[in-house]
């Protein structure tokens, strides 16, 4: 009885392949993205981890110098003979063919416990080479670009992706900073009876462990993002089988009864069904997380290089197959299958033995819940708006999107039928008020895909917009932050002053770019000192300011922040704020700082010298007429080494390098999502194909060709695509909103100024078009090549 | 990784300390070996030996506070090197790694340090005295007079030590053997300081005063290869005699024991092998193994026939490398106090 019923139940698949194809495509569609996702999501966090185990960050507080990049080994010596269990640090970048790496020097013996990558077996046996200056360990990514350096090279993934881990002394050497070291890792467990650290050490400053917490919730946000189009793929392939399957019951119900007459009992024939649809999903998982894998390799390098371009967060650039991440794709995809058809089993559980077989449009459902439909898509909306008024937070910012989204897309069917229902009574001729009349029909078969359809275009329409926005504001700022045309640096204080004293009399303008680490309104801020001239004047835009700006500043009368500081501080123009110890300033502007985690404030060189007598600015902006010959003698006369002279116009070049590669991402997401929505409107289209015969049987006998017939059904889904356009824009625009007053803001700190791009969107409706045109026309061909005899047979047969 | 396996790793090709104290055995290679008949030079031989692989400072003190509660000290600079020489900054293949611990009778408190060489972090000078590693501190005007210092998370020390007698050489002039088949180091020791000052406890501040004894050896293969840990004691009896000895077992349960007996005035008689018996009466359980932590020692031909006792059975030093020290009392033929260690129990 079970190997019959097996058959009969296989039998329904062989005579619909297209259904099995159907419900596979879509579940593996949803799979995939859902999976995708989720490895990039884990390949990050395993970096994040390795990173933080390498560079103690997160885990220890550190010493770092209160101004310049690094100290003299010295302190760190000091520190110690004083009692002071601190490990010393040097880091550095490695000039190497495929890009800089990092070079990270460790002390292994003071180091803290967990710090570093050597493991037994991993090859670092011998310390003694360790410590003698012999290993290099890295990445397996990046020690391929570490060949030829010198030392040895051990590959091991413990190492963050980009870095590479030395002992100290080599790293010294290595990166030719013999003597120097750039931070101070605090062990945990001091001793008693220490001295204060403003005794010992006065120009370090101790930085807590949580200071760079901040990256983490940083990353967090971008996560969540991706996490969001994942779902929102996921949902959208879910709908596409829950379509599927309920037909697939709903046309076996035949099959069903005659089986339960036959002697089956209910409740084997519901697990053999549920065993069916098991061996479905897994199938489908396994496919689905096949190409979850390819999907995740190809844009993991993009995502690192977003993570790194956005946070500075080094990611690994190779997927390593991790088996919670498979196991967690097949759990989803079995989970979702279960969900899809929970409903469908019930119903045939509940059925009684000899109910009538006579198989009921599965689509008209949809129409009798259309009242709940509306009353969530208020109640969606309603809370959307609510949030944007009230709320606060990164994940409400989430949430606002998620109701907006759902909402809209509940709201769509009630909001197309009216339309049509207006066009069919402008409608003068016979075949057009048909037209009008079978779309309408069709529209809750449809509705579901015209959903996708309309969350696609909309993400896309926000995105792009916020993309593109955030491209406009981004190169004018970097014209107004990169205005010197060279930028050179030196070692130390000694050679800073030799550097200035040879550039005064060959730049236009020298701008020492004097910083100190220290805490403004509580939090880790970064306070700069700077030389007032026209190129602060002519270049620098504010968001909001009171002139005259530089003016105040220059006279130490006031002091300008920026956003991330100004809107984490709650502070804006006209505040005061203390700049240091019983000096407060009145904010006199906010500036734009995009691309900055940390917030920073400016105040006027002089007042910067009175408050830090003893920082001494190692790097300069150089404002020159003629930076080639400038630069030439720079290296030639004065023998700065050609690495610590940056000029602009590469500057920029690699700003912008990074900015095109941020958002490449999100715009791959964006194609597979209309690419999703695509497939939903063919897969519908499809079965609903087979159903509408006797519909459009009867138009054909009044005179309607075939082809005629085909063409309509073409003109019907662009039809409904251009409507489901049209209602998107608004949509997608108000998403940008959204992402650009709300998220933004909530997960980098800074308020982008939206622009709009209506070519862009008219780009966008035409490709949306020709994706529901391409989805159409495979069922349109069907139809026009429908045998008459089918046709006839609607007339002929009983159905 | 984890920085102990690290450590491990630093100090498995050189001794001793990692792989049960077997690594002592290993094969001296390059470095220098003791040689018979040695020749010492004050205070230049107070001072580092680099070309000696392993070499240390070793410092014990009996201690009594204010109602007569017993107290154990210690303060151990080890030098431990991974090449013979020395070398400016990073380059210097000298690891230093140190030791303190207090001991109450109901308390055991401990803590390390390490460093490198070359840098200045760690080292000893030979004149005016001075061995250090970070904060800690032996060192004064000459050997004979020197304060010490250390501090760990839960404990400090800040002590004046005074010798009252003459340096000590242990076995041959201070050519110490430690096997049959040979092998040795340099070893002296000063037994006769007093010493007085402050232990700060999380009770709170403790004056103290007592004896000292400190240990200078070095070498670079002070172990046979079969020899797997040692049980070494420096006792102070009450007559102002002393007896300096240890037992080093082979991994097939044979010992081979040395010892020195040292006269109220400094005079020195070297134990052979079998003249100085230790065998233990009782174990406790500490940190996951059996240590015997009350013995029997004899002398036959000094009359000395006493049970050693810890003053804390729970003296472990939860270091890298792992290992038992602490304060003990003598009862029986002589009565008295001193120090007790132990190795290479797994």
């Amino acid at each position: 009885m079970t190997a019959a019923g097996l058959q009969a139940l296989w039998s329904h698949w062989r005579r619909n392949p297209l259904q099995l194809f159907t419900l596979l495509a879509g579940l593996a569609l949803a799979t995939a993205l859902w999976s995708g996702v989720q490895a990039i999501n884990a390949e990050a966090r395993a970096s994040y981890a390795a990173a933080a185990a390498t560079l103690g960050e997160g885990q220890f507080d550190q010493l770092v110098p209160r101004a310049g990049e690094t100290m003299p080994q010295a302190r760190f010596v000091a520190l110690r003979r004083a009692g002071w269990l601190v490990s010393p640090v040097l880091e550095g970048e490695l000039d190497r063919d495929g890009g800089d790496v990092r070079l990270v020097g460790l002390e292994p013996l003071t180091a803290p416990g967990g710090l570093g990558p050597v493991r037994p077996g991993a090859g670092g046996g011998d310390l003694a080479d360790a410590l003698g200056g012999g290993v290099v360990f890295a990445h397996p990514d990046t020690a391929a670009r570490l060949a030829g350096l010198g030392p040895r090279v051990v590959a091991d993934r413990g190492v963050a992706p980009g870095t590479a881990v030395a002992d100290i002394g080599l790293a010294q050497r290595l990166l030719d900073l013999r003597g120097r070291i750039s931070r101070l890792i605090l062990a945990p467990g001091q001793p008693v009876g220490r001295p204060p650290l403003a005794e010992v050490a006065p120009d370090l400053v101790r930085r807590a462990a949580q200071g760079r917490a901040e990256v983490a919730r940083l990353t967090d946000s971008f996560h969540l993002n991706l996490t969001a189009f994942g779902l929102l793929s996921f949902a959208v392939g879910i709908f596409i089988v829950h379509g599927t399957i309920g037909l697939a019951f709903e046309q076996r119900r035949g099959m069903v009864r005659t089986l339960r007459a036959l002697g089956m009992p209910l409740r084997r024939l519901v697990m053999l069904m549920a065993a069916e649809l098991a061996l479905v999903a897994l199938v489908a998982g396994g496919l689905g997380i096949a190409l979850g894998y390819l999907v995740a390799a190809a844009l993991l390098p993009d995502v690192a290089a977003t993570l790194e371009g956005l946070y500075g967060a080094q990611v690994s650039g190779t997927l390593a197959l991790r088996p919670a991440w498979w196991l967690s794709g097949l759990a989803i995809a079995l989970g979702g299958t279960g969900l899809a058809a929970a409903g469908a089993l019930w119903r045939i559980a509940r059925m009684p033995i000899l109910a009538s077989a006579r198989p009921r449009a599965w689509s008209m459902a949809a129409g009798r819940a259309r009242r709940w439909q509306a009353a969530g898509a208020v109640g969606l909306l309603a809370v959307a708006g609510a949030l944007a008024q009230w709320g606060g937070g990164l994940v409400s910012g989430f949430v606002l999107l998620g109701c907006l989204l759902l909402g809209a897309a509940l709201a769509l069917p009630l909001v197309l039928d009216p339309l049509l229902a207006a066009a069919q009574r402008g409608a003068r001729r016979a075949v057009a008020e048909w037209f009008w009349a079978d779309t309408r029909q069709q529209l809750p078969g449809l509705s579901l895909a015209l959903m996708a359809l309309l969350l696609a275009i909309a993400a896309n329409v926000g995105v792009s917009t916020m993309v593109s926005s955030f491209r406009l504001t981004f190169t004018g700022f970097l014209d107004q932050r990169l205005a010197a045309e060279l930028y050179v640096s030196a070692e130390d204080a000694q050679e800073a002053a030799a550097l200035e004293a040879f550039l005064a009399p060959r730049a236009r303008a020298v701008l020492p770019l004097l910083s100190v680490e220290t805490r403004l309104a509580g939090r880790p801020a970064e306070l700069m000192g700077a030389r007032v001239g026209p190129t602060y004047a002519r270049n620098w835009e504010f968001l909001a300011a009171e002139a005259p700006v530089w003016a105040r500043v220059e006279a130490g009368e006031a002091v300008i922040v920026n956003e991330q500081l100004a809107r984490r501080a709650g502070l804006w123009v006209g505040d005061d704020l203390a700049v240091g110890p019983g000096r407060r300033l009145p904010v006199a502007g906010v500036f734009g700082d995009y691309g900055n985690p940390v917030g920073q404030a400016i105040v006027g060189e002089d007042l910067f010298r009175e408050m830090f007598p003893q920082v001494r600015a190692t790097q300069f902006g150089v404002r020159s007429d003629d930076p080639d010959a400038l630069r030439r003698a720079l290296v030639a006369e004065f023998g700065l080494p050609r690495a610590r002279i940056v000029d602009q116009a590469r500057a920029k070049a690699a700003s912008m390098r990074v900015f095109e590669r941020t958002f490449t991402v999100t715009g791959a997401l964006n194609v597979l999502t209309l690419a999703v929505a695509a497939f939903a409107i063919l897969t519908s289209l499809l079965t609903l194909a087979s159903m509408r015969l006797p519909q459009l049987a009867p138009a054909w006998a009044l005179g309607l060709t075939r082809a005629r017939l085909g063409r309509l059904e073409l003109v019907r889904a662009l039809v409904l695509a251009v409507l489901t356009a049209a209602l998107a824009l608004p949509l997608g625009l108000v998403l940008a909103w959204v992402l650009l007053a709300i998220v933004n803001v909530e997960a980098f700190g800074w308020r982008l100024p939206m622009h709009l791009f209506p070519v862009d969107y008219l780009r966008l409706g035409a490709f949306a078009l020709l994706a529901a045109g391409i989805a159409a026309l495979w069922p349109a061909r069907r139809l026009a090549r429908t045998p008459p005899s089918d046709l006839l047979k609607v007339f002929a047969n009983e159905r | 990784m984890n920085a102990k396996i690290l450590l491990l790793l630093v100090f498995l090709p050189m001794s001793a300390l990692a792989q049960g104290f077997a690594g002592l055995g290993t094969e001296a290679k390059d470095f220098a070996r003791p040689q018979p008949d040695p020749s010492f030079s004050f205070p230049a031989d107070h001072g580092a030996h680099p070309d000696y692989r392993i070499e240390w400072w070793y410092l014990t003190a009996n201690l009594t506070g204010p109602e007569g509660t017993a107290y154990g000290l210690q303060w151990t600079l080890f030098r431990s090197a991974l090449a013979p020489g020395t070398a400016p900054g990073w380059d210097s293949p000298q690891v230093w790694f140190a030791h303190a611990a207090v001991t109450t009778p109901e308390a055991h408190h401990v803590t390390e340090r390490f460093a490198r060489g070359g840098i200045g972090q760690a080292g000893v000078r030979a004149d005016p005295f001075a061995a250090w590693i970070d904060e800690w501190r032996l060192g004064g005007e000459s050997f004979a007079r020197m304060d010490l210092t250390a501090a760990g998370p839960d404990f400090a020390y800040d002590m004046a030590l005074e010798a009252r007698g003459p340096l000590v050489f242990h076995g041959a002039e201070g050519y110490s053997v430690k096997s049959a088949q040979g092998q040795a180091s340099y070893y002296y020791s000063q037994p006769f300081f007093e010493i007085s000052g402050t232990l700060t406890l999380p009770g709170g501040a403790v004056p103290v005063t007592g004896s000292a004894w400190l240990d200078r050896e070095w070498s670079s293969q002070p172990l046979a290869a079969d020899q797997a840990g040692w049980d070494w004691f420096s006792l102070s009896f009450d007559s102002g005699e002393k007896l300096m000895g240890f037992r080093l077992r082979e991994a097939g349960g044979g010992v081979y024991t040395a010892g020195t007996w040292i006269g109220a005035e400094g005079r020195t008689v070297a134990l052979d092998d079998g003249a100085f018996r230790a065998e233990p009466l009782e174990t406790t359980q500490v940190a996951g193994r059996e240590v015997p932590t009350r013995w029997r020692v004899r002398v036959p031909e000094r009359g000395v026939a006493v049970t050693v006792a810890a003053l804390n059975p729970r003296a472990w030093m939860d270091v890298t490398p792992p290992y038992w020290e602490g304060p003990v009392t003598v009862t029986g033929s002589h009565a008295g106090g001193g120090y007790l260690e132990m190795t290479g129990y797994e």
